[in-house]
């Protein structure tokens, strides 16, 4: 496992030393170490962590503000979300949760927050300016994934042990359907356009995506790689570009990054990353993906057009979440 | 399973129960944790658990009666977990319709035994064990059930004669009660199959760790999800091997229970590579468990009765029941570490596990029971988790649906292991990672990397399929 760190890490430096990558354009990249209670900021033209800066206990969930001028981040084991200022990196306030927030979503309109508290079986929706708990919607056994549709009507929360999409209507704060998906799904993303709902399975190992207007199941995508045992195929973190034809999902301790045509959800390609990737982030020009590998404590750069890990970037331990900044 | 599963990192809560009670000590072990336990949760004010105790305690006649949730009546709203899945429907009221649920009801049979006390005070066996891990399941099972419209329900049978254990199973079953979750003696269990032959019942064992009701004596309605012996015995084995203490000294007890698990170590050294150097049994006479002082003749003893041993690695230890083997670390006239039912010891669940979001599974379940977790309580949620994930993928509440996916290449229980956990199609038992751990920490986890199995690397974990002497499952 080691070997493999230090071949991506070679490769990046090759990479960087003589075939310089697509000049990118210089982004901000935020990661939550869990481990340290840290988060690292990336310079993404750099390629280099400029600064690291104490947070609360146990960070985990990572968002901006629409105007980029906070960072949120769910700090796990103090049981309360953080606001930091993007630029200063000091702490602005405190929001409320319930116990144990993990993964966070805004309405596209920026606010409100709506928050996944994996020790109550609720999501509570926060008024970001005010810091009030707006109210608690009632969802499976330990929720965890967040996936807004972009007109910011439907709040997708994924439970792992109840092992379903709920389906919330955001003006109601009412689940309206709840899809049955296959073991411990961790992240839900709608596509751009609206029409394809991906939630992943950590432990059923597969992809299921969703038709969000019926709820009925579009595909299950499985995942084969050679010599790589099946019980190590966790998908996790999911990613849409821009323009809607590929995904990108991280499957955990198998060390890859699927690549996946969102017309026919056919695996395209599997990328080797860093040890235990979760979680993912496009830089704002959709050029680069950013990948969180826990387990080797490094972020995986991805070049998206060329689909080529291109640098490994050391971290705190245990990276878990991750948003890029644009500027 | 029950035994070996005792650990000494235990509860502040029965540390204090003991002092609580401490000067109506007479009566035995029992009755004092019992009452101990009450008086603290009184005190404490949890007033739903206090009440349950009261209740038993109330007719101290019965060693360890039960909490007993109200009636198996179907509609029986006074169970704890309907407490629980009323406050999820609470505020929102999506898709509930109580009157339309299917109810499936679940029963925990427990033969009550009367084993001497492990040494350690922290290893005292809680009221509630095993029970509080099914019930937390039952939670679980019925948030997911608020929206499938399914409700499961939790009856608990406890009994030390045997005999009208298997009839109130009998009755309880012939009454609509078709998942049994059984912790009993071995013959006690055979004895319920047989008596329930015939019938739509299933029983999920998930206490007796005796690897014959998986092989030679195993019973088609009956699936484990306690790992035998010698899966633990493997996981152990494996992570010694891997950590080159291939020369073990096995030390065992004079318990039936004990040579069974020297059995399944022998098996495991053969299996990975080590070598047994040589066996000493520990003969003992169960005295008083207390007594004051103790350890000044316990650190003479236990060096004479290492020394002159061939070299070797590690201590093996077989002591199930915790009676002696905890008197071993750093007593030893070489100095080597302890390993097999102290030191470090193979299980299925540990208090301390945080990994693959265990901490919010260790969250819910000591808010619940107020204490801590142990294997028998996460093998018991196991096994009413796995009625409850059947009902969820197949939709329905009906006996035959439910066993035909259990029994089904697409069953699989998510059980903060990291992996799915699936049942093994020739003998019913759940197929699991096992943890070695010391008492305060998870040291590894089994299978050890490089162990291969062309099916399920699982399956380098107790007797595989080519090896089983189990015919009636797949009858």
């Amino acid at each position: 496992m080691r070997f493999k760190v230090g071949f991506v890490w070679m490769l990046g430096a090759f990479a960087a030393l003589v075939a310089p990558a697509p000049a990118a354009l210089a982004y901000t990249a935020f990661v939550t170490n869990e481990k340290d209670n840290t988060v690292s900021v990336i310079d993404t033209e750099k390629l280099e962590v400029i600064k690291t800066f104490k947070v609360g206990q146990r960070p985990r969930g990572i968002i901006l503000s629409n105007d980029a001028k906070w960072l949120i981040v769910c700090t796990s084991d103090d049981n309360i979300i953080q606001v930091y200022d993007t630029k200063t990196y000091e702490m602005i306030k405190k929001l409320p949760s319930g116990p144990d927030p993990e993964l966070l979503i805004l309405h596209p309109s920026g606010n409100p927050l709506y928050v996944a508290n994996e020790d109550d079986n609720l999501v509570t929706v926060v008024d970001i300016n005010s810091g009030k708990v707006l109210t608690d919607i009632p969802v499976g056994v330990e929720p965890e994934g967040m996936g807004m549709s972009p007109d910011g009507k439907v709040l997708v929360n994924t439970s792992e042990t109840t092992n379903m999409a709920h389906f919330i209507d955001t003006t109601t704060h009412k689940t309206f359907d709840n899809v049955l998906v296959d073991s411990r799904p961790r992240v839900a993303m709608f596509n751009p356009a609206g029409t394809q709902l991906w939630v992943s399975s950590e432990v059923g190992g597969t992809v299921t995506v969703i038709n969000p207007q019926d709820r009925k199941v579009l595909s299950k995508i499985h995942f084969e790689i050679p010599g790589i045992l099946k019980e190590a195929i966790q998908p996790v973190g999911v990613r849409i570009t821009p323009d809607g034809k590929t995904a990108f999902v991280a499957l955990g301790p198998a060390n890859r990054v699927a690549v996946i045509d969102t017309a026919t959800f056919k695996v395209i390609k599997y990328l080797l990353v860093g040890q235990r990737v979760w979680q993912l982030a496009f830089t704002p020009d959709g050029k680069q993906l950013l990948t969180t590998n826990g387990a080797s404590n490094d972020v995986s750069v991805i070049d998206v057009a060329n689909l080529k890990v291109i640098k490994s970037i050391r971290t705190g331990r245990y990276p878990w979440g991750i948003v890029v900044a644009p500027f | 399973m029950e035994k070996l599963a005792r650990r000494r990192w235990e509860e502040l809560k029965l540390m204090k129960a003991d002092v609580a009670a401490k000067h109506r000590f007479a009566g035995g072990w029992r009755t004092t944790v019992r009452a101990g336990a009450m008086a603290v949760l009184i005190a404490g004010g949890a007033s739903l658990a206090a009440a349950e105790d009261a209740t038993t305690t109330a007719t101290p006649a019965a060693p360890a009666a039960a909490p007993a949730p109200a009636a198996p009546a179907p509609d029986a709203k006074a169970a704890p977990d309907a407490k629980a899945s009323d406050t999820k429907a609470g505020p929102e009221g999506a898709a509930s319709g109580d009157s339309a649920s299917v109810i499936i009801p679940v029963l925990l049979a427990r033969e009550l035994r009367d084993d001497p006390p492990p040494l350690s005070l922290l290893d005292l066996p809680p009221p509630d064990l095993g029970i509080a891990g099914a019930k937390l399941a039952i939670t679980d099972n019925n948030t997911t059930g608020h929206f499938m419209n399914q409700k499961f329900t939790l009856d608990t049978l406890e009994e030390a004669d045997p005999a009208k254990l298997i009839q109130d199973v009998v009755q309880k079953v012939d009454a609509g009660a078709h998942f049994v979750l059984v912790d009993a003696k071995p013959d006690t269990l055979l004895k319920l199959a047989d008596a329930l032959h015939g019938k739509e019942a299933l029983l999920i064992n998930y206490a007796a760790p005796d690897d014959r009701l998986r092989e030679e004596d195993c019973r088609p309605q009956v699936m484990h999800t306690a790992p035998t012996r010698s899966m633990l015995a493997d996981a152990l084995a494996q992570y010694l091997v891997w950590k080159k203490w291939s020369r073990w000294l096995l030390v065992l007890g004079p318990q039936e229970n004990d040579k069974l698990f020297a059995d399944a170590l022998r098996r495991a050294a053969k299996r990975f590579g080590a070598k047994i150097v040589e066996e000493r049994i520990f003969q003992y006479e169960s005295g008083s468990r207390r007594s004051d002082g103790g350890y000044e003749q316990i650190q003479q003893q236990i060096p004479t009765f290492t020394q002159s041993a061939p070299e070797y690695d590690v201590l093996i230890v077989a002591d199930e029941g915790n009676l002696f083997g905890d008197y071993l670390p750093y007593r030893t006239w070489d100095p080597r570490p302890v390993a097999g039912s102290s030191g470090l010891v193979p299980m299925s669940w540990h208090p301390a596990i945080e990994l693959w979001g265990g901490t919010q599974f260790q969250n819910r379940f000591k808010r619940q029971a107020d204490r801590t977790m142990r294997p028998l309580d996460y093998n018991a949620w196991m096994a009413a988790r796995m009625v409850g994930e059947a009902a969820s993928r197949t939709k329905s509440g009906k006996y035959q649906d439910l066993v035909a996916f259990m029994k089904s290449p697409n069953f699989e229980l998510a059980a903060f292991k990291g992996v799915g956990l699936s049942l093994r199609n020739w003998n019913g038992q759940l197929r699991q990672p096992v943890l070695v751990a010391s008492p305060k920490l998870l040291v590894s986890v089994s299978p050890q990397q490089g162990f291969l199995h062309q099916f399920s690397e699982l399956d380098t974990l107790g007797v595989d399929k080519p090896e089983t002497k189990c015919k009636a499952y797949t009858q």
